[in-house]
């Protein structure tokens, strides 16, 4: 277990109990908890197996059930790794080639498989969905909610950061696992609904039935359930887009998903430097989560013209030195069975690479941060047999947790009444206007000016850009600080200089780091500022000398730490550091960075370039798509009869926004094509479970 | 055969217009083009196989017991397993043979008494033992197994593959083909044929229209004022991961069980197990959505027949249309009352086997220049017969 996190600035790392298991006979140690696939990462083994088509080498992708990347042999059967639990004795081996079958000839014994009815069914326990079962639950409504991991939270889970919006409606300032225990002990308090966890929906049929698997993840323990519910809520989330690169197939090539899934759930350090393909509020998370993990960070590169994350975000980032280069984009990935380089190159307006721009990368791992699709099939299938059918969060609009959690409480609401047939509840018509409000893109950046200085102490905002986040104003115990217009994505300012006291709430709660504290009271001309800071800090102490940043990185100077300020109960995790900085640069300050330069990157021998792969299953390269396409073939089911791309495990969940992508670059409009046609089951379920089989393997 | 319904191929912009691009509709054109006949195929459809074509599960047997079908899928074993050599592309042919293992004397008795006509044609099936089915099929039940029927030249291929190779041949030797163009119906005057209207309201003359629209051949006729006895039933299909080969035929139970009657599944060239059941009663809808039924019903009867199957993994599943007629045998011929209309209709779910079989025998009796063994087929799948009896291997 040697890539283990120890020390992390905001989540604890537990004691938990070692279990050992063999990986192809040779005997390892994991812990109860794991998952198949953070156990060998963490034991450094990332190369799953090789693929029957090429021999290439198959390592995790997602990380959350979706790909099939992470294909494993199990005591003799092929599983998932990242959804199978690892189990003490457990006997893993690489699927290379096609699998075997145990010759497990036993004559087999079947339950029957009844149909249960239900309410509601809410399909997936992440914000949105638990929300929306709280709504119902309050109001006695009857529902099932079905979650495929081992615990509800969805993506919250893995949100170390606080949160944006507002305190009153999404909790903004606790950090997304915390939002997602005070949300599952809200949901588990209510005697209407059920939570069913470790359940995979796998299906939704013409007569209205919705297939369920349960134990799916662990060899001989998978069960096919069956229930009719009078409502369907979809809220499955969103699933990571691939993205088309000769290498990207290459173990250490993964989502920011997957990499937080590692490194933030199962405290896995899967990466010591990593390159970030997408500067979307995301890949800008994913790098600062790098950071905090103690994973180093070259780059953040984005295609675009601008970052498409907030600003503060962005903000943080380059204040710790990470550069974020826009107009760039990933040209390959190259290693001898793991990534060991990445060159990236600058485009042009026209998106074209400029040549002699490429610039190659020393880095273990490249995340794939470049937008998320919506995990909608099980909202079409139930559109199809005529189910009343709702979807909530990233499963009906990508966007921030913050909207999920009020999009599922309106499903909520919404089903509700249409079940009591009642009319929507008089709030309702408020809450859509909130959720349109954390929906939308980050407004205009505002020039930042000197402060008035009106006072001796009073906080300075950093936050430029309008984004929806007020809690600064909610937590200032003499209600001093308001945002512009008083609406949730102005700008916030102090508005009352005179009554601050210097409390530090509002520094403490900002999600984007990005309040700090100039208090002048006891040296007039060398203020005292207090800065927050949520990086390893072991290595600080008072007088350590650090380069002091403004907001966007650039270097103010040299100066000793005065003083820690541990974090607080409310507020935990956020360390708040002070220094004593030159009147003139006080206002400017916002941050700092270790002395210590990161090691110059090293230039790794160049393997032969990858091809580039879109079908990941079948490992279908982009030339073969694009010579069908060229050849003439507008429908994407004659294109998977020809070249097998969609046709694997995943069922085209990875594959389908880059056909997409190419067949508007080749120049054909979506309505010139005809889509794959969606059939379940989407995820693989045994013969023996769907038979009712009650035998369990021992 | 001649008959006076026939018509003469007249100098039009086509020849000969089929109606949909499927298991029967490609061939056709590509046996149609091959003669120097010009073709046209319509299909409402984006792209070729994407109706019922697409949802066969890709088994291939002469193993009948009429003669028309033996000789139809002889020609067609011929010409798939011949393919990659011929023209080069791989349609994952697998020469693994079709076993019906027995357990009911009585399935016994019937298949022992088809070994005589079978082999009169040609062939090669025998009745094996026990220990010759588990040697097929290592982990099939045993108890009560009586034995098997094997024919080991019957095999597998890729419907999709297929289709689309039949389809680029058919383009490169001169056939054309139009998609996303449905024909709404067959204009017929004076009792011949001599156009289809399409639903974009184009009218395109030809000498010769064959019906080859699958499950909605009925329709196109309705549409036209025809009459054609084929009705559409609902089976579903489904598909598994790949895994290491377990064995290489197709298996056909043809014992009933509650809710269904025979099922058969075969593992492919790629490994992927491939099944199929079918539901008794009969599901008499054109409706292609899949089921909560199909998977349950017919996994039981897999794991209780190959219990190894228990750790397989299912991938997908489907729903395709059987179009079916009284006899359940298809109809191949000249339209009773409409000169110029050839019907390639109701393959009751055999559309893919016979389809390449079939479609030179088609072209050979549009262009009036059929052989002996064309003969049989026509006679046999001719619409004007009394449609009662069902072949027993159906």
């Amino acid at each position: 277990m040697t890539n283990r996190i120890r020390n992390h600035p905001v989540l604890a790392v537990p004691t938990r109990e070692t279990i050992s298991f063999t990986w192809h006979g040779r005997l390892l140690t994991g812990f109860a908890g794991d998952t198949v696939t953070s156990a060998l990462v963490a034991a450094g083994i990332d190369c799953f197996g090789r693929h029957s088509k090429d021999g290439s080498p198959e390592s995790l992708f997602c990380a959350n059930g979706q790909c099939s990347a992470c294909l494993v042999m199990a005591d003799d059967v092929p599983v998932k790794g990242c959804m199978t639990p690892l189990k003490q004795g457990m006997n893993l081996s690489p699927v290379n080639d096609l699998p075997s079958l145990p010759r497990d000839d036993s004559p087999p014994q079947f339950a029957e498989l009844p149909v249960r009815d239900v309410g509601v069914l809410i399909i997936g326990g992440g914000p949105a969905g638990m929300a929306a079962a709280i709504e119902l639950g309050s109001t006695g409504v009857e529902t099932l909610l079905v979650d495929d991991k081992n615990m509800l939270g969805g993506k919250l889970v893995l949100q170390t950061h606080k949160f944006f919006g507002s305190e009153e409606d999404s909790r903004a300032g606790m950090r997304g696992y915390q939002i997602a225990k005070i949300m599952e002990a809200e949901v588990a308090a209510l005697p209407s609904v059920d939570v069913c966890l470790d359940t995979t929906a796998v299906a939704v049929y013409s007569d209205g039935v919705v297939g369920l698997v349960t134990g799916g993840g662990l060899p001989g323990h998978s069960r096919y359930h069956q229930v009719r519910p009078r409502r369907l809520l979809v809220a499955t989330g969103a699933r990571e887009r691939m993205l088309a690169f000769p290498g990207n197939t290459l173990p250490g090539v993964f989502g920011a998903g997957a990499f937080q899934t590692l490194v933030n759930r199962d405290l896995v350090l899967c990466s010591r430097r990593l390159l970030v393909v997408g500067a979307g509020n995301v890949g800008l998370i994913a790098a600062y989560h790098a950071l905090q993990a103690g994973v180093e960070v070259a780059a953040v590169v984005e295609f675009a013209p601008n970052v498409g994350g907030y600003a503060v975000h962005a903000d943080k980032l380059r204040r710790l030195d990470v550069p974020i280069l826009t107009r760039h984009t990933i040209l390959k990935a190259v290693g001898n069975g793991h990534v060991e380089q990445a060159t990236i190159g600058a485009v042009d307006e026209e998106g074209a690479v400029i040549p002699g721009s490429e610039q190659e990368w020393a880095v273990d791992t490249v995340l794939i941060a470049v937008g998320l699709n919506r995990v909608d099939e099980f909202y079409h299938k139930a559109q199809e047999a005529g189910i009343p059918v709702y979807s909530a969060g990233d499963a009906a609009e990508i966007a921030e947790a913050s909207a999920a959690m009020i999009d599922g409480r309106l499903a909520g609401q919404t089903i509700a009444a249409a079940l009591q047939h009642g009319s929507a509840p008089s709030s309702s018509s408020d809450w859509i206007s909130k959720l349109a409000v954390l929906r939308s893109k980050p407004g205009p950046t505002h020039a930042q000016s000197p402060p008035a200085q009106k006072a001796l102490v009073e906080p300075v905002f950093h936050c430029l850009e309008e984004i929806p986040c007020n809690p600064c104003t909610s937590v200032c115990p003499e209600g001093a600080v308001a945002t512009e217009g008083d609406l949730i994505t102005g700008v916030p300012y102090l508005f009352k200089p005179e009554s601050c006291k210097a409390c530090l709430n509002c520094v403490r709660v900002c999600p984007g780091l990005a309040i700090t504290l100039v208090d002048s009271r006891t040296d007039y001309h060398h203020p005292t500022v207090t800065v927050p800071y949520e990086l390893p800090h072991t290595e600080l102490t008072i007088d350590t000398e650090v380069i002091v940043v403004d907001r966007q990185g650039e270097e103010l100077g040299v100066y000793p730490i005065i003083k820690l300020l541990k974090p607080s109960r409310a507020y935990p995790a956020t360390a708040l550091v002070q220094f004593r900085l030159p009147r003139d640069i006080a206002w400017r300050a916002a941050g700092f960075r270790p002395m210590t330069s990161p090691a110059a990157a090293i230039a790794a021998a160049v393997a032969a370039a990858a091809q580039t792969i879109i079908c990941r299953c079948e490992r279908v390269t982009e030339t073969e798509i694009r010579d069908a396409i060229r050849a003439g073939v507008r429908d994407l089911n004659q294109l998977k009869a020809l070249t097998r791309t969609g046709m694997g495990s995943c069922g085209g969940k990875t594959c389908r926004p880059l056909l997409e992508d190419i067949l508007r670059q080749e120049g054909v409009p979506p309505t010139d094509f005809t889509p794959l046609t969606e059939r379940p089951l989407f995820v693989e379920v045994s013969l023996g479970a769907l038979a009712g089989e009650k035998k369990v393997r021992s | 055969m001649s008959t006076p319904r026939k018509s003469t191929l007249r100098n039009r912009s086509y020849d000969v217009v089929i109606v949909g691009a499927g298991s029967l509709g490609v061939p056709t054109a590509m046996a149609l083009s091959g003669m120097g006949v010009k073709t046209l195929v319509l299909d409402g459809r984006p792209s070729p196989g994407q109706g019922e074509n697409k949802a066969a599960i890709g088994g291939i047997r002469a193993t009948h017991s009429d003669p028309a079908k033996i000789t139809a899928c002889l020609r067609s074993l011929r010409i798939v397993s011949t393919w990659q050599q011929t023209h080069g592309d791989d349609l994952e042919w697998l020469k693994g043979g079709y076993l019906f293992p027995v357990y009911r004397e009585q399935d016994r008795q019937a298949l022992l008494s088809l070994l005589p006509i079978q082999r009169k044609y040609g062939l090669k099936v025998d009745f094996i033992d026990t220990a010759s089915v588990g040697e097929l099929v290592p982990g099939i039940a045993t108890e009560g197994l009586l034995g098997g029927h094997y024919s080991p030249d019957d095999g597998s291929a890729s419907p999709l593959l297929c289709t689309n190779a039949f389809y680029r041949r058919a383009c490169a030797l001169g056939a054309h083909f139009r998609f996303n163009e449905t024909v709404d119906r067959v204009i017929v005057a004076g009792g011949r044929a001599h156009a289809v209207r399409t639903a974009a309201g184009e009218t395109i003359p030809c000498g010769v229209v064959i019906n080859a629209a699958g499950a909605t051949a009925q329709d196109l006729c309705a549409r036209s004022g025809v009459g054609l006895p084929v009705v559409a039933e609902a089976h579903e299909a489904g598909i598994t991961e790949p895994v290491a080969r377990l064995f290489s035929c197709m298996v056909v139970d043809i014992r009933p069980a509650e809710g269904s009657k025979n099922f058969y599944f075969y593992q492919s060239a790629r490994g992927q197990v491939v099944f199929c059941i079918t539901p008794e009663p009969p599901i008499l809808k054109a409706d292609r959505r899949e089921t909560s039924t199909f998977l349950p019903q017919v996994a039981t009867r897999l794991v209780e027949l190959l219990p190894r199957l228990r750790n397989l993994r299912v991938r997908r599943t489907w729903r395709g249309l059987y179009p079916m007629t009284p006899d359940a045998s298809p109809v191949v011929g000249w339209d009773c009352a409409v000169e110029g209309l050839f019907h390639v209709a109701g393959m009751c779910g055999q559309g893919f086997m016979l389809g390449p079989g079939l479609a030179e025998t088609i072209a050979r009796e549009v262009s009036g220049k059929t052989t002996a063994e064309d003969e049989i087929i026509l006679k046999g799948f001719d619409l004007n017969r009394d449609f009662c009896g069902t072949e027993f291997l159906k």
